[in-house]
């Protein structure tokens, strides 16, 4: 199946559940008719928190960049010795 | 017990590493004598992809030749710049061994980490293992504050459309078992980031197993990587691409 379908079914039946509620007036009606908008809401926050959280935890590696630099330097040093033309760079 | 039998499969496996590569010259020397340091006792071969480099990557991929061994590194270049995911293809055509890994040449994907993804694979049998960078152990380093942004914005969005159930889509640093890359390759069409991305989703919907392993990423030291709006266009075109198509 198609992801899109995945998605588009749990859609359908979202709204099935809601028609279901607005039919059944479980809930007051006037409740009832903002829940999309609470659930598109709730979607954007938690998009939002996701981001920020995954900002804030965001995983560097500054020592990495320095562990790099010395193998440049090493690489050189061997590459040169065998006589590739690295450059003088 | 259990070592011994995982030596036996290490010296029975062979690993071909497909290195695509314009205009690194400095780069895939540094990368090879890293390779070559970093997997002894290992079988693999080195192949290097090159889009027809004005700056004489060629010429010194032939001299690495003269130090390593012809048969350890393979040089298949192409007359013109022809794009990533049919470089990997042409590199495939020439692997001899039975597991590919596919990795850049910029230094950013640091052949050290080589041995963990092999080591995970034999532990796990995985059809592929997949640097990710966004899991403990692994790291970014040389992203500003919007190219963090961005990034975490789109795994979001990810994560969110298609649930791939891998942690690092766009990265490029993997390990395939070679008729899984053969597989998957065939049925992808897109370009750049996005390439990376299909790559793994559709792997994954194929119900591959797909293991993940640790990986820093290091951005360009020589040279100059670009992110810029059109990217991001089409990342999000590649998205809507795949949400459609897998």
């Amino acid at each position: 199946m198609k992801h899109i379908v995945k998605i588009m079914a749990l859609l359908v039946a979202l709204s099935a559940f809601w028609i279901s509620l607005l039919q059944t007036s479980v809930l007051p009606q006037s409740y009832t008719w903002l829940l999309p908008l609470y659930f598109i809401v709730s979607l954007g926050c938690y998009g939002l928190l996701m981001v920020g959280v995954g900002l804030i935890q965001f995983p560097t590696c500054p020592h990495e960049a320095i562990l790099l630099q010395k193998d440049i330097v090493e690489a050189k040093g061997f590459l040169k010795e065998k006589g590739v033309d690295i450059g003088s760079e | 017990m259990i070592r011994n039998s995982m030596e036996e499969k290490e010296e029975k496996n062979k690993y071909s590493i497909i290195v695509p590569t314009y205009n690194e010259r400095l780069n895939i020397a540094l990368t090879i004598y890293l390779i070559f340091k970093h997997l002894q006792n290992v079988n693999f071969e080195v192949i290097v992809v090159d889009d027809g480099s004005p700056d004489g990557t060629q010429e010194i991929v032939k001299q690495l030749q003269q130090v390593y061994g012809e048969d350890c590194i393979l040089l298949r270049p192409r007359p013109k710049k022809l794009g990533l995911g049919t470089a990997y293809m042409h590199g495939l055509k020439h692997a001899t061994g039975n597991f590919v890994v596919i990795m850049d040449a910029d230094l950013s994907h640091h052949p050290k980490y080589l041995p963990s993804f092999i080591k995970k694979q034999i532990e796990t049998g995985a059809s592929i293992v997949t640097g990710t960078r966004y899991v403990k152990g692994g790291g970014v380093h040389g992203w500003n504050l919007m190219r963090k942004l961005t990034s975490r914005g789109a795994n979001v969005l990810a994560h969110t459309l298609l649930w791939p159930g891998v942690s690092d889509l766009t990265g490029s640093f993997r390990l395939y078992q070679k008729s899984v890359l053969e597989d998957v390759i065939s049925s992808c069409v897109s370009k750049g980031y996005v390439f990376q991305m299909e790559m793994i989703v559709r792997a994954s919907r194929k119900g591959y197993h797909i293991e993940e392993v640790p990986i820093t990423f290091v951005d360009r030291v020589y040279g100059s990587s670009k992110l810029g709006g059109s990217e991001i266009v089409e990342y999000l075109k590649g998205l809507l691409y795949l949400l459609v198509t897998t």
